[in-house]
């Protein structure tokens, strides 16, 4: 085992036995020309300088690590520190990336984006990073979630985007990747894919994981400014897993437990769910080799959550590696359990948290509460709830 | 030599030209592949590929996905595929190919499927989400066993990618037509033809061409440049619309000049 998990990945793309590139050949020469621009920029003192002021500008950077004291004097246990990536512009953290990588496509010459997008909160920041730099950008959405998410449809044609809609397959986020990865394999000269998570082919994995280790970054500095020493546990939610990879990864060498909470849907045991690791196994999917919801014939199974942006089939490679190491443990809530703790969060601190961070903020209660009151966790508020509230009050049976 | 390169030979020595009908295994059902196989070799294929189906063909149009889709309802898998290959091989006697994903060979192992499909009477394998950096185990193995492993290149393949390519691939090269996924619309320029060139120059090996290719008079000019002519989604589709493929492929067989 690689001591230093924090190094990885090697150079073609593998953390330990995952990752890799698994991708049809014509897009080989983009992957590469990517890798190479992505290791010049990632050097470049105008780039860095560039992609700095407008994290601080226009996405709001630094985000604040806010104390949680309701919820912890509501749970009684250990301290709860909530990274507010809520309040990043478009309001969730996948700015970050989109952005970071929209300013990369122009750099590399490239004059039009793509993505893919569940929910459509990577398809808005990816539309508003072309936006912001002048690039043509279509959007990949399977029918299925065109139609749950008409807002965040509505709002990517605002910004300029084109969205397309995909409807094979079960029309959802995994068939909009597909869908992505054909546009960028017929595309290719001109286009840039913005991979929206820590997966597919090498260097994706590693690139999103870079920009959105900013969270962690940031969280390690300011708890040791509150409390003057890191915190005791890190949690967050795993969809692909940009989010968490990217609290985590400024922590790597630090002696933290951390916990990834997967979407458990209405429960293993009924197949509906998206929880890869509790129900899955290893396989090849979109790009590289990582734990993978399957039939025994190999052929990918439709997933199930409550909130889209973790339902998805398979996740980050990276984090495969780190599940085996024993530096992160991983976990699932329930539909049940996050839609609870939505709610709790809205009412005892007054911020309405996005479905997927709502996951992560019901494992802080459970493992808060076991926790001495000396203990601090941090949970990546990855996204804010706006979009989910119509959801929410279907499910409750409220017409709004 | 093996039975797919021996084709390539036997057509070098004539001037012909191989030509390479694609369907769907399961797409209506296993029987009617049977029966298809049969029709493609009677009217004049030198080759057959079988794709096998998956959930996610992020390689292909429209057509072969929704191909891959029915295929799948009848509850087709690579097992039943191998299955399938060898009754067929019982009165089959030309090269078979299978075409899949990476997913299902790796669920299966790799090396049982090399062996089962040795056994069952396969000569190739084609997986187009495999690139020769993740291939090593694949390509040792079907060494072993004689399975020819046939790799692919594109329009924007580098000097760097045709010479790695052309280091693993066996049986021959297969050349994607245009960037783009199957069933697309082919353009044939001056570029495919100084890429194809290059390719035959730094690999030595056969080159057959393939994506979007949908009728005589197409295939009839990449005969010109290619030593095999793939057809795919146009046959997929004819099958799909219940009409007779020995027709359409007997056209193109007029219009690429076989073993004379």
């Amino acid at each position: 085992m690689n001591k230093k998990p924090h190094k990885l990945p090697d150079g073609k793309g593998h953390f330990g036995p995952y990752g890799g590139r698994f991708v049809p050949e014509t897009l080989m020469p983009a992957l590469i020309e990517l890798e190479h621009a992505y290791g010049k920029y990632k050097k470049d003192a105008d780039f860095l300088k560039e992609l700095k002021s407008l994290q601080r500008d226009f996405i709001g950077r630094p985000t604040p690590l806010y104390f949680a004291r309701n919820l912890t004097e509501h749970v009684g246990g250990a301290r709860i520190y909530l990274k507010r990536e809520d309040l990043c512009h478009t309001g969730a953290h996948k700015i970050n990336n989109a952005l970071a990588q929209a300013l990369l496509a122009r750099k590399m010459g490239k004059t039009r984006v793509i993505a893919e997008t569940g929910a459509g909160q990577h398809g808005v920041a990816t539309a508003t990073g072309a936006a912001l730099t002048g690039l043509e950008c279509e959007i990949y959405m399977g029918s299925e979630d065109i139609r749950r998410q008409a807002l965040n449809v509505f709002r990517m044609r605002l910004l300029g985007a084109k969205v397309t809609e995909v409807s094979i397959g079960s029309k959802t986020l995994k068939d909009a990747i597909n869908e992505a990865l054909r546009d960028w394999t017929t595309n290719v000269r001109n286009t840039h894919y913005v991979m929206g998570t820590v997966f597919g082919p090498h260097p994706y994995p590693a690139m999103v994981r870079d920009f959105q280790s900013i969270i962690g970054a940031e969280a390690r500095r300011q708890i040791l400014k509150a409390e003057q020493r890191l915190p005791d546990c890190l949690i967050a939610c795993v969809g692909g897993g940009s989010n968490s990879i990217g609290l985590f990864h400024a922590f790597l060498r630090d002696n933290i437990k951390m916990t990834g909470v997967e979407a458990g849907g209405h429960g293993i045991r009924t197949g509906m769910h998206a929880a890869r690791f509790a129900g899955g196994s290893l396989g090849i999917f979109q790009g590289c080799k990582s734990y993978l919801l399957q039939d025994r014939d190999g052929n990918v199974l439709g997933t199930h959550s409550v909130s889209a942006g973790l339902d998805y089939a398979s996740v980050g490679p990276e984090h495969c590696y780190l599940r085996d190491i024993g530096k992160v443990r991983y976990t699932y809530a329930t539909d049940r359990e996050a839609l609870k703790a939505f709610e709790l969060l809205s009412r005892t601190e007054g911020i309405i948290p996005a479905l997927e961070s709502a996951h992560a903020i019901a494992e802080a209660v459970k493992t808060a509460s076991k926790m001495s009151r000396k203990s601090i966790i941090i949970v990546n508020l990855s996204g804010r709830g706006d979009k989910d509230v119509q959801e929410v009050a279907g499910i409750k049976g409220i017409d709004l | 030599m093996s039975r797919i390169e021996q084709v390539f030979e036997d057509l070098r020595k004539t001037g012909g030209k191989a030509l390479i009908p694609y369907i769907m295994a399961g797409d209506p059902s296993l029987e009617a592949t049977k029966k298809f196989v049969a029709d493609l070799e009677k009217s004049g294929a030198d080759i057959i590929e079988i794709g096998v189906p998956f959930s996610d063909p992020l390689a292909d149009g429209p057509t072969i996905q929704r191909a891959a889709e029915r295929s799948l309802q009848q509850g087709t898998t690579l097992k039943k595929v191998l299955g399938l290959v060898r009754e067929i091989r019982q009165s089959c006697r030309i090269p078979l190919i299978l075409m899949t994903y990476f997913n299902p060979v790796f669920k299966l192992g790799v090396k049982r499927f090399i062996r089962e499909a040795v056994r069952s009477g396969v000569d190739g394998v084609i997986i187009p989400d495999l690139i020769p950096e993740e291939a090593g185990e694949l390509t040792g193995i079907a060494g072993r066993y004689g399975l020819d492993t046939v790799f692919l290149l594109a329009p924007t393949s580098t000097k760097e990618r045709i010479r790695r390519v052309a280091g693993v691939s066996t049986g021959f090269i297969y050349y994607v037509s245009i960037t783009g996924i199957t069933g697309s619309k082919l353009s044939m320029d001056k570029a495919m033809k100084d890429t194809l060139d290059s390719v035959k120059r730094v690999s030595g090996k056969p080159v057959a061409v393939g994506f979007g290719i949908s009728n005589p008079e197409e295939a009839s000019r990449v005969a010109r440049l290619a030593d095999g002519v793939i057809i795919g989604s146009a046959i997929v589709k004819i099958i799909a619309e219940g009409r007779d493929i020995k027709r359409f492929v007997k056209s193109i067989r007029k219009a690429v000049q076989g073993r004379g």
